[in-house]
């Protein structure tokens, strides 16, 4: 596996200076052009980045304006913008791109032994399609916002509402091509450019879970893009194809939303579930446990999570013949899930397990997962469900899976190969405790919202009933300690860009041919193509002959 | 072979690795094609299941003569672009150029043609949200002037959208002219072309769908 020569110890003194994909050139001009998918990855960073702090600035008002019971912060009208806005940014700016274009962009073809991903300068053009989108929808908040919620459900987004509404559409419609653009990249450099010797099941499960994430956007995004025209249609030109007033069904717009949006919420989790299959084989020094199962796994939820959309809609009109189907099949993608969940923690068993920082962040990821998970299946239950729709409990649940989930996920991802992108290490101490204050943050934020939505409360309100104030306020609690719990580790890596010792070609001493290159790596990052002859995560195999230092 | 190295993009191995991405690549946005138009056919098939009369009439309210002539003309530039093809296989620079114009023409009569067939609509003040009115005679079946509007939002629709995948499947024809006539292509590269052609075949092939499903509904 390791036929690149490997030089380590890059940017010691008294080493000639090696070129690596940032030191190449330099310039804002050698960084908008590029086509080096490291570099693009880096431009998905920053931009995500920006959208993530847009989105958690909408939710701090919105857990500010909910520490009291009386609508005092903000109107009604602005509170539907704020949980709009944070919606729209967090899940189509933020979390969709998130580990596929960041770290899917910089790893995969480095895991598959390519020099780049197949189409490079599309690899580009996604980035700037995204920036496009992201403009358009900046702007549409910019000049007064949209407050249709996340889901733009018709006739509301189509005829009544007075805000942005076709501004926004037009972002995210374009935003759609990204994320279509890299899906298909990913597919065609999974199934082209793999090295000699890289067969399917000797592939990290990080690739296959792109790859199952990849054939959800190509398969899924066409879709709410279309339905996003007819919306825009229907409000500029008044067709007739939602609204019930021009002879339209509003009913087909959720059907068609959800058609996408739930195998959506496997785009945002898949990657991350990929990322923690890495993570735990490092940190428990083992092969994976059941790695067919866990590759599998993905495609089933791929699959099966096209056909569950219908449980977005048990309360919609639906029939209930329509609605127990999809109640079945939702249960049923729950068990590819369970499956993950369980090879991971027979994975641990008997394993030599260490907690840094990304190991910390994966077990928060399996547990959280679960929590969201087995609540999912209260939401499948149809009767449960008609009490529990639209209540903070399902708010909880998908906070659980999305962030403590699938940005616990990102975390550990960018703790992992942080060193691999920058060269650097970052604090440790101060990692492990940021990941500490996440973990206790989140729960407080959201576990008292399972039990207010159990209760009663509704969401997207912005007054209720006094007897559910204490538990919001410490959910805002909670929110305050998350919020530092996420600038800490922006501080301390923007830091480490400058201060963080030198990392080494592999400082976790991990599987896998992204670390057999130098850390930055070079611009075509392999010298010469390796050739693959062993499974990944050999970990019980032979060591590396060329340890770097060990953090 | 000089040649070669100009046309092979650094990240490929070979010349073959390389066609053999292009063309997956492409398949893989077809299939996305798919599903977009999907999401289009989902509902005309919902709305028709619903108001199967009003479906009827209004395709008697368009002009299935006009289809079908747009149809053969179709057919013919997916024939014209096909032997494009075949000729950057043989590396023909000539008739590869005029293979191409050939299709560029055929599709811009194609669009010529909608165009006079929607300004025809709007004369008859058939067009919804722009100048609607219920017709005064039905011509088969009397139905409620709402269901036939969302036949008609549906035709322009589906067809709206088709002829933009027209308009760019010539532009990008336009795009091949230029660079085959600068000599880009050659019997061992022409992966552009087959690419293009793959889309062009699949628009045609979407158009093949849309004149029975809006045309001829009940039309004997
Ligand atoms: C493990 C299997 C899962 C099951 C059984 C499940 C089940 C459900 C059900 C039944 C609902 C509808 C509740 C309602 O509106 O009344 C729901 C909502 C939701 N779920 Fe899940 N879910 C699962 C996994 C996920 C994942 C992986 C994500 C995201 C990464 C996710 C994100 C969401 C979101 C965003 C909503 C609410 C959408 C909205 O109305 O705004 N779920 N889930
Ligand atoms: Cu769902």
């Amino acid at each position: 596996m390791d036929a690149t020569p490997i030089n380590a110890h890059s940017g010691t003194p008294g080493e000639p200076i090696r070129a690596n994909y940032l030191n190449v050139n330099y310039g804002l001009k050698s960084w908008l052009l590029t086509t080096d998918h490291k570099r693009i990855g880096i431009l998905y960073l920053i931009s995500i980045t920006i959208f993530f702090a847009l989105g958690g600035i909408f939710a701090a008002l919105i857990r500010l304006e909910l520490m009291t019971p009386e609508g005092d912060v903000v109107s009604s009208e602005m509170y539907n913008k704020l949980f709009t806005m944070h919606g729209v940014a967090m899940i189509f700016f933020f979390l969709i791109p998130s580990i596929p274009a960041v770290f899917g962009n910089f790893l995969i073809p480095m895991m598959i032994g390519a020099r780049d991903v197949a189409f490079p300068r599309l690899n580009l053009m996604s980035w700037y399609i995204y920036s496009i989108g992201g403009v358009f929808t900046f702007a549409a908040m910019a000049l007064g916002g949209v407050d249709t919620g996340w889901t733009f459900y018709a006739p509301y987004s189509s005829t009544y509402s007075n805000s942005n509404v076709a501004l926004t559409a037009v972002g995210i419609f374009i935003l759609g091509f990204s994320s279509i653009l890299t899906g298909l990249n990913f597919i065609v450099t999974i199934h082209k450019m793999r090295a000699p010797g890289l067969t399917w099941f000797r592939l990290p499960l990080f690739v296959w879970a792109h790859y199952a994430t990849s054939l959800i956007q190509i398969l899924g995004t066409p879709v709410v893009a279309i339905s996003i025209v007819l919306v825009a249609l229907e409000r500029l030109l008044k067709l007739g194809i939602f609204d019930p007033k021009l002879g339209g069904d509003p009913l087909l717009f959720q059907h068609l939303f959800w058609f996408y949006s739930h195998p959506a919420v496997y785009i945002m989790i898949l990657p991350s579930m990929g990322v923690v299959s890495e993570v735990i084989a490092c940190f428990s020094r083992k092969r994976v446990f059941g790695y067919p199962f866990i590759a599998f796994s993905s495609l089933a939820i791929a699959v099966l999570g096209f056909l569950v959309w219908g449980h977005h809609m048990f309360t919609s009109g639906q029939s209930v013949y329509a609605g127990m189907i999809f109640s079945v099949l939702t249960m049923l993608v729950a068990i590819p899930s369970a499956v993950k969940v369980f090879n991971w923690t027979a994975t641990l068993y008997k394993g030599s397990v260490s907690y840094q920082a990304p190991m910390l962040y994966a077990l928060g990821f399996i547990g959280l997962f679960t929590i969201g998970g087995l609540t999912g299946l209260f939401l499948a239950t149809l009767a449960t469900d008609v009490h529990l729709h639209d209540t903070y409990f399902v708010v909880a649940h998908f906070h659980y899976i999305m962030v403590g989930g699938a940005i616990m996920g990102y975390m550990a991802a960018m703790h992992f190969w942080w060193p691999k992108m920058t060269g650097r290490l970052y604090p440790e101490g101060w990692a492990k405790f940021a990941a500490l204050v996440i973990f206790v943050g989140f729960n407080l934020t959201f576990f008292p919202q399972f039990v207010l939505g159990y209760l009663g409360m509704p969401r997207r309100y912005h007054v209720y009933p006094p007897e559910f104030q204490v538990l919001n306020v410490m959910s805002t609690a909670g929110a305050s300690i998350l919020a530092v719990g996420y600038i800490i580790p922006l501080i301390y890596l923007l830091w480490s860009l400058k201060y963080g010792p030198a990392a080494g070609a592999n400082p976790w001493q991990a599987k896998g041919l992204e670390w057999t290159t130098p850390s930055p790596p070079p611009p075509h990052n392999f010298e010469r193509t390796p050739v693959v002859t062993e499974e990944a995560y050999a970990y019980e195999s032979k060591p590396y002959p060329e340890e770097a230092e060990v953090v | 072979m000089s040649e070669t190295h100009s046309v092979l993009a650094h990240q490929f191995d070979d010349l073959e690795q390389q066609f053999e991405a292009s063309t997956l690549g492409m398949w893989a946005f077809l299939i996305t094609e798919v599903l977009f138009f999907g999401g289009l056919f989902t509902g005309y098939a919902v709305y028709r299941s619903q108001y199967p009369l009003a479906f009827a009439e209004g395709s008697l309210h368009l002009d299935y003569r006009i289809g079908a002539i747009n149809t053969a003309v179709l057919i013919c530039s997916s024939l014209t672009m096909a032997l494009a093809v075949r000729s950057a296989q043989l590396g023909r620079r000539r008739s590869l150029i005029g293979f191409l114009l050939l299709t560029m023409l055929l599709g811009s009569v194609f669009l010529g043609i909608k165009v006079f067939e929607y300004s025809h609509k709007y004369h008859e003040h058939l067009i919804p949200g722009i100048n609607f009115v219920p017709p005064h005679e039905f011509i088969r079946y009397h139905v409620d002037p709402q269901q036939l509007y969302v036949f008609l939002s549906f035709y322009f629709a589906m067809t709206g959208m088709h002829a933009l995948h027209m308009i760019i499947g010539v532009s990008v024809l336009a795009v091949l002219v230029v660079l085959a006539w600068r000599g880009r292509f050659s019997s061992e590269y022409y992966n552009p072309v087959e690419v293009a052609g793959l889309y062009w075949h699949f628009v045609d092939i979407v158009w093949i769908f849309l004149f029975p499903l809006l045309y001829l509904i009940s039309r004997s």
